[in-house]
């Protein structure tokens, strides 16, 4: 019992050490005098653009690593390959790389010298210190998520259920838009969430490919830091808690999608479990 | 023939799961694919449905060559071990699942799947989700969905594998009650052979990949092609050469010719049924099933020696069942292909 105890003493001890008094501490920091000067400062044209520049990000990132991600989970688990095991490795590379590697091979690639700056110049496409170079950037180092999420989920839940589907006539898009998808889905989703948490809080990649110009290609996570730089700390921890916020929302957005499906008697194990004590009381066998 | 498969071959890396397989199976009738595992039945089942590829061999369903025909264009209900539900819909949209893919409109849809529903007895349940359902109820949800869409055949791999001795039971005599009431053309697959016996009207035994007999389950128990089918279709004991059911086991008191000595091990009864267990001179256990009154005429002890003459003995070794073997009685495969075929409800 007091071992138990104990136990959950360090743990709190420990989240509330590391975890939660940061935190607080901003939040407290932000809000020391009412709500009013925070606002003033996340109102500014360059806080309101580097709000706009970091949900781009996301708007542009997110969806395009779900769908490569998921059509590359189904490549890995459903279609056996030699190359999948170089694949496989591959995808782990953003989580091997520091984001700061990431950001100087950007720019090694698309740089005035690099292989393909010149030529896309030479189109009128300029990918260094503008969106592109950060959209690349947030792409690479946010690429794994979904795809390590969906695997395991699309291993879990075999083939039987696609080939269910195609022995009643569904051709291969309809069996996953109708059954794959939908059995894969909380995988998926917590992929998207992590690859949005990723790709809200980057840094290091973006920092360089962007150049960090205020107003310009500057995106929330370096306007805080631009903002502590500068002395600036009430800029600096109101964008804090607004990158917090936006997290959190996602957060939100998945755990009451999860609660409704829950809701219309979903697949959620427990209330499943319970339900099949009852219905088998309730109703006869065979017959 | 509502499915003829011809000179099927299939191969997962080094090992061959179907070599030059051929089965005929006639309109309308319950056909029992019986083997042990590895066997090669599940991946002749999946072959017909269109979920495995042969490697050589032609699958005919309805007169119409459908080898080269993706599974989703075969017209085929198939039900998994395992149900295979589609565990984010509920009863309805699983039963639905097949009409709405044809565009079926949606009072059409409802009616046919109440139809179903009642049919499998499920109708109460339309809206419950396959976690709240029972592992019968279940496989029973998973044929009113291969039935929905009116399929040309039906397909069953070992539908009863996953359920608990009595449910497999009921489930049996309904599966037979079913095939009687909607006449589909219906093949599954197990490795029981009671079940086998109790469902099908023919049966067909397979083996490492090779069908070894098929026919009646009177035919292949009364006049089994082989060792093989012989021991896999009922008990059997092995005399010297011959192979003898335990209830054509005849015991004798005093030495004759032609009968072996033996000692009584063990006597067993179970019932009516008295389960003799003997040891023969070269350490052989063998038994004998005999009747109470076959045993109180005997008295039989344990411990004592007595004689064994196999009443209906087979041996494999020449063509004939005769009692004079040669020698060498393995497992053999059916020389001529036609033996491997079904023939039609004899």
């Amino acid at each position: 019992m007091t071992a138990k105890w104990g136990l959950r003493g360090l743990a709190f001890g420990y989240l509330g050490l590391l975890l939660l008094a940061p935190v607080g501490m901003i939040f407290y920091k932000t809000f020391e005098h009412g709500i009013g000067p925070p606002l003033e400062a996340m109102t500014s044209p360059d806080a309101l653009h580097a709000i706009w520049l970091t949900l781009l990000m996301v708007a542009v990132a997110v969806p395009l690593n779900t769908v490569f991600g998921v059509g590359c989970a189904l490549l890995l688990v459903r279609h056996r390959w030699r190359g999948n095991a170089v694949i496989d490795g591959i995808i782990n590379l953003p989580f091997a790389i520091s984001p700061i590697v990431v950001g100087l091979s950007l720019f090694l690639l698309y740089g005035n010298d690099g292989w393909f700056g010149p030529t896309l110049a030479e189109w009128g496409i300029q990918v260094l210190f503008s969106t592109p170079g950060m959209i690349l950037a947030s792409v690479f180092v946010s690429l794994p998520f979904v795809v390590r999420e969906t695997v395991p989920v699309l291993q879990e839940i075999g083939t039987e259920q696609e080939q269910a589907a195609s022995t009643l006539g569904a051709n291969a898009w309809q069996t996953f838009w109708r059954v794959t998808l939908p059995a894969i889905r909380w995988g998926v989703a917590y992929g998207v969430v992590l690859t949005t948490a990723r790709v809200l809080g980057e840094f290091g990649a973006v920092t360089i490919v962007s150049g960090s110009i205020s107003g310009e290609t500057e995106t929330l996570p370096l306007f805080v830091a631009k903002a502590f730089e500068q002395f600036n700390e009430e800029a600096a921890y109101a964008g804090a808690i607004v990158l917090a916020l936006l997290a959190l929302t996602t957060l939100l957005l998945m755990s009451i999608g999860g609660r409704k499906a829950k809701a219309q008697g979903g697949p959620i194990p427990i209330t499943g479990d319970a339900a099949i004590s009852t219905s088998t009381s309730n109703t006869k066998e065979g017959s | 023939m509502a499915i003829a498969v011809e000179g099927a071959c299939k191969r997962f890396d080094d090992f061959q799961a179907l070599d030059n397989v051929s089965i005929d199976v006639p309109e309308g009738s319950l056909t029992a694919l019986l083997g042990p595992s590895g066997s090669g039945k599940s991946t002749l089942l999946r072959a017909i449905a269109g979920l495995e590829t042969l490697d050589a061999g032609t699958v005919t369903i309805s007169g119409e060559d459908a080898t080269r025909k993706p599974a989703q264009k075969r017209e085929v209900g198939f039900v998994f071990q395992h149900y295979a539900a589609f565990k984010h819909m509920t009863v309805f949209g699983n039963v639905a699942f097949g009409l709405k893919i044809r565009k079926w409109r949606k009072p059409q849809v409802e009616a046919r799947v109440h139809e179903l529903l009642r049919l499998v007895q499920l109708d109460g349940l339309a809206e419950r989700y396959p976690d709240q359902l029972s592992g019968g109820q279940r496989q029973r949800m998973a044929l009113a969905r291969a039935l929905a869409v009116e399929p040309q055949v039906l397909l069953l791999d070992e539908p009863f594998g996953a359920l608990d001795a009595k449910v497999r039971k009921d489930l049996r005599t309904w599966l037979r009650r079913l095939h009687d009431e909607t006449g589909v053309t219906t093949i599954f697959v197990t490795h029981d052979q009671e079940e086998a016996m109790d469902v099908a009207e023919q049966l067909v035994v397979m083996n490492q990949g090779r069908v070894e007999q098929s026919g009646s389950a009177d035919d292949l128990y009364d006049d089994p092609a082989n060792e093989f089918v012989m021991s896999f279709v009922g008990e059997v004991n092995r005399l010297g050469e011959h192979f003898v059911r335990p209830h054509d086991m005849q015991v004798v008191i005093d030495p004759d010719e032609g009968a072996e000595e033996a000692m009584v091990q063990r006597i067993v009864a179970l019932g009516f049924e008295i389960r003799v267990e003997f040891v023969l001179g070269d350490g052989t256990e063998v038994w004998a099933q005999l009747t109470r009154a076959e045993l109180q005429k005997l008295e039989l002890l344990e411990g004592q020696i007595v004689y064994l003459r196999p009443g209906q003995a087979k041996s494999f070794s020449g063509d004939s069942s005769a009692l004079d073997g040669d020698g060498a009685s393995t497992p053999r495969r059916p020389e001529d292909e036609d033996d491997a075929e079904v023939t039609a409800a004899a």
